[in-house]
């Protein structure tokens, strides 16, 4: 496999019977996506898109095998579902939610330290587009039709962004080995250096573009491990040069707020760590094409 | 969300955080009557804006008779101050807090922040109050304490009380200073507030310790289960094109430029102000029209980007995942004939069903301009709106 996702990893899918969750689902399934069936309290013991549904993810968890969760709860509610994923045993949970409060995300960091960290889930999102392994498997919300089968990895903050990097290299005839949206929220899951670390240690993935944006430490952070522990070419592009100071951009974490956290910063630390640059969202395509050459 | 000064203090106090006396005014009269409710023999008559460094631009008053109260009132009301935190156009002054003065001993900085590296909330502290803390950490960063709250278990005593003798505060103010610290997080952990800064919190001359300004902010998303915060947002102290937006359910930031701009995806967004500022224009807004929408919903976009009289192009760009192209290009279409829209327009759509929405555009007959690539988009709208301009000027 690539990252985290393949054709068999058994995907659960949480606020499954509301019709976001079932229309995403269903595109999932269409699309090859192992998915085993669905959790929403109080329709336990029904069908629903031919599934079984389950009251609890220990229930799902307990039936199906169920390894990864993909939750479409609404955000006042999405915190919990993410407790609830991590308790079951689950590896991985991608949730999608935008609009999160950023205490309860504060309290769900703090609730997955309880796991030791060989047993701790995985946390893609929230308020993200999703993850896919193009030509196997997804989850989230993606067209995956935009993705080509390959060898480059794409970590990215902005959904819509990283569909446009996958699609100017797939216009060049570059493939993804998988693609990973880690979400606009200031307090989130995995960072871009979680990610990294996985695409480094991926066989199936040559070089990695990284997809940044104004607001917050992680990209600096990534910098630093690109410096000291990537041997695969990294490229990356930084949005909102001409973002102004103190303005929420959209995404709630798309904000300058400290030094260093300012687009321009950004893209002079990742170039000093030898990340080649990506100067428009414009060339993604040819940056990629002459660094995988 | 942002709230006044004197609603943060309300607030504080309920915490138990000591503030001076002080009452509301919405006119001159009405701040000379607060005075005499107070007595006293001075006062000081601040400007409630949402904005820090309110006293450079005038909107912080030290008066010590009723001529001068009634005097600062009448210039301060319905004036708009400019700041280096207003832009440009500044805040419009409806409101005044008329306080009773302070005799200063010591100034102290206490914020309380959510910290994106941490993934806490962390208090930071200065003995060095009154400058602002960028200031703070550019002129004396080794004042500065910082102390990380356990989300589990919330802020315990023992860091208040390190805090407050760090702070260097004498033995008998450090139970005034754990409740004013204590009462600030517990503020925090109930009303969802992602930030807490008062500056200067002062010793007195009689040794008390009073918050004497007060800065609170919410966090958007949980505005859902504290319907009474929400009561407090002023709208007059928006800019008027975001809250136009805003209320018909669209993320809308209203910038300097001419060129509107239409997007989904907050990244997305962001990257096409960028490549309108690389291809030499300038945007007039952040719109992010979201997932999967409606003709109606990319009308309202246009309604929203047009409601800025500044707007002489607009650039649509969608890359459609969950959205659809032909349903944006009936959008498109549809505000083009509803609005009698006459400014260059350019329209680049990739993604889900862009054969259909490219074919909707092209059979309009429409005058709309279309583009495949994003770099190609920007460079059409900024050309459009230049061309546009030469027009104009040898119309003239």
């Amino acid at each position: 496999m690539a990252i985290i996702i393949d054709k068999d990893t058994k995907v659960l899918v949480t606020g499954f019977t509301g019709r976001i969750g079932s229309f995403h689902a269903q595109d999932m399934i269409n699309h090859g996506t192992n998915v085993v069936g669905g959790v929403t309290p109080g329709k336990g013991g029904t069908t629903h898109l031919g599934l079984p549904v389950f009251n609890t993810v220990k229930g799902a968890v307990a039936e199906t095998g169920a390894e990864l969760v993909v939750s479409f709860v609404p955000p006042p509610f999405a915190a919990d579902s993410i407790m609830e994923a991590a308790d079951a045993g689950i590896k991985t949970c991608v949730c999608i939610a935008d609009g999160i409060p950023a205490q309860d995300m504060i309290h769900v960091k703090r609730y997955m330290r309880r796991y030791k960290s060989q047993n701790r889930m995985r946390l893609i999102g929230p308020n993200c587009a999703g993850i896919i392994t193009p030509g196997q498997a997804f989850a989230g919300l993606m067209p995956p039709h935009i993705y080509k089968p390959g060898r480059v990895g794409i970590v990215g903050r902005s959904g819509t962004l990283g569909y446009e990097a996958a699609s100017q290299m797939s216009e060049r005839g570059i493939g993804v080995s998988s693609s990973i949206g880690i979400g606009g929220d200031p307090i989130n899951g995995s960072s871009f250096k979680d990610i990294l670390e996985l695409f480094e240690a991926d066989p199936e993935t040559d070089a990695v573009v990284l997809v940044g944006e104004i607001g917050g430490p992680q990209e600096a952070e990534a910098a630093e491990y690109i410096r000291d522990h990537m041997t695969k070419p990294v490229a990356a592009y930084i949005a909102g040069l001409s973002a102004p100071k103190g303005r929420r951009m959209g995404h709630a974490g798309a904000i300058v707020s400290a030094f260093g956290e300012s687009a321009q910063e950004k893209v002079d630390i990742l170039q000093e760590a030898g990340v080649t640059i990506v100067p428009t969202p414009s060339s993604f395509g040819e940056v990629v094409e002459k660094m995988v050459a | 969300m942002d709230i006044h000064e004197y609603q943060a203090k309300e607030m504080l106090k309920r915490f138990g955080v000591n503030v001076p006396r002080g009452g509301i005014a919405y006119s001159p009269e009405q701040a000379v009557y607060r005075c005499s409710e107070l007595s006293g023999d001075k006062w000081v008559v601040k400007a409630q804006i949402h904005s820090g460094a309110r006293g450079k631009a005038g909107g912080v008053r030290i008066c010590s008779t009723e001529e001068e109260v009634s005097d600062a009132a009448q210039w301060m009301l319905g004036r708009k101050l400019v700041t280096h935190q207003t832009g440009p156009q500044g805040k419009l002054v409806s409101r005044l807090y008329v306080e009773e003065a302070t005799s200063i001993a010591q100034e102290i900085y206490l914020g309380f922040v959510m910290d994106r590296k941490e993934e806490r909330v962390v208090v930071v502290a200065s003995a060095q109050g009154g400058m602002e803390i960028e200031e703070i950490s550019e002129n004396e960063p080794d004042s500065i304490i910082r102390s990380v709250v356990d989300p589990a278990v919330g802020m315990q005593s023992f860091q208040a009380r390190e805090i407050a003798f760090s702070l260097g505060l004498e033995a008998p103010l450090i139970p005034q200073a754990v409740k004013t610290i204590m009462g600030c997080y517990q503020l925090v952990s109930e009303t969802d507030a992602n930030m807490v800064e008062i500056n200067p919190l002062v010793v007195t001359a009689a040794g008390e310790i009073v918050a004497l300004d007060a800065k609170l902010a919410f966090d958007d998303n949980a505005l859902f289960r504290h319907p009474d915060i929400s009561e407090l947002r002023d709208k007059s102290q928006e800019d008027p094109r975001e809250t136009y937006a805003g209320d018909r359910g669209l993320s809308y930031i209203g910038l300097e430029g001419k060129i509107g701009c239409i997007v989904n995806g907050a990244g997305l967004a962001m990257a096409t102000l960028d490549m309108i500022k690389m291809s030499g224009g300038e945007p007039a807004n952040f719109l992010d029209v979201g997932g999967g929408a409606s003709p109606e919903r990319v009308l309202k976009s246009f309604k929203a980007v047009l409601n800025d009289r500044n707007v002489e192009a607009i650039l649509v760009n969608i890359f459609a995942g969950i959205n659809r192209c032909d349903w944006i290009a009936e959008g498109v279409i549809l505000a083009v004939k509803e609005l009698d829209l006459k400014m260059p327009l350019v329209v680049r759509l990739s993604g889900t069903n862009v054969e259909e929405g490219m074919k909707l555009l092209a059979e309009s007959g429409l005058n709309i301009t279309t583009a495949s690539s994003l770099a190609e988009a920007a460079d059409k709208v900024v050309g459009a709106w230049k061309a546009s301009q030469n027009d104009l000027a040898e119309a003239s």
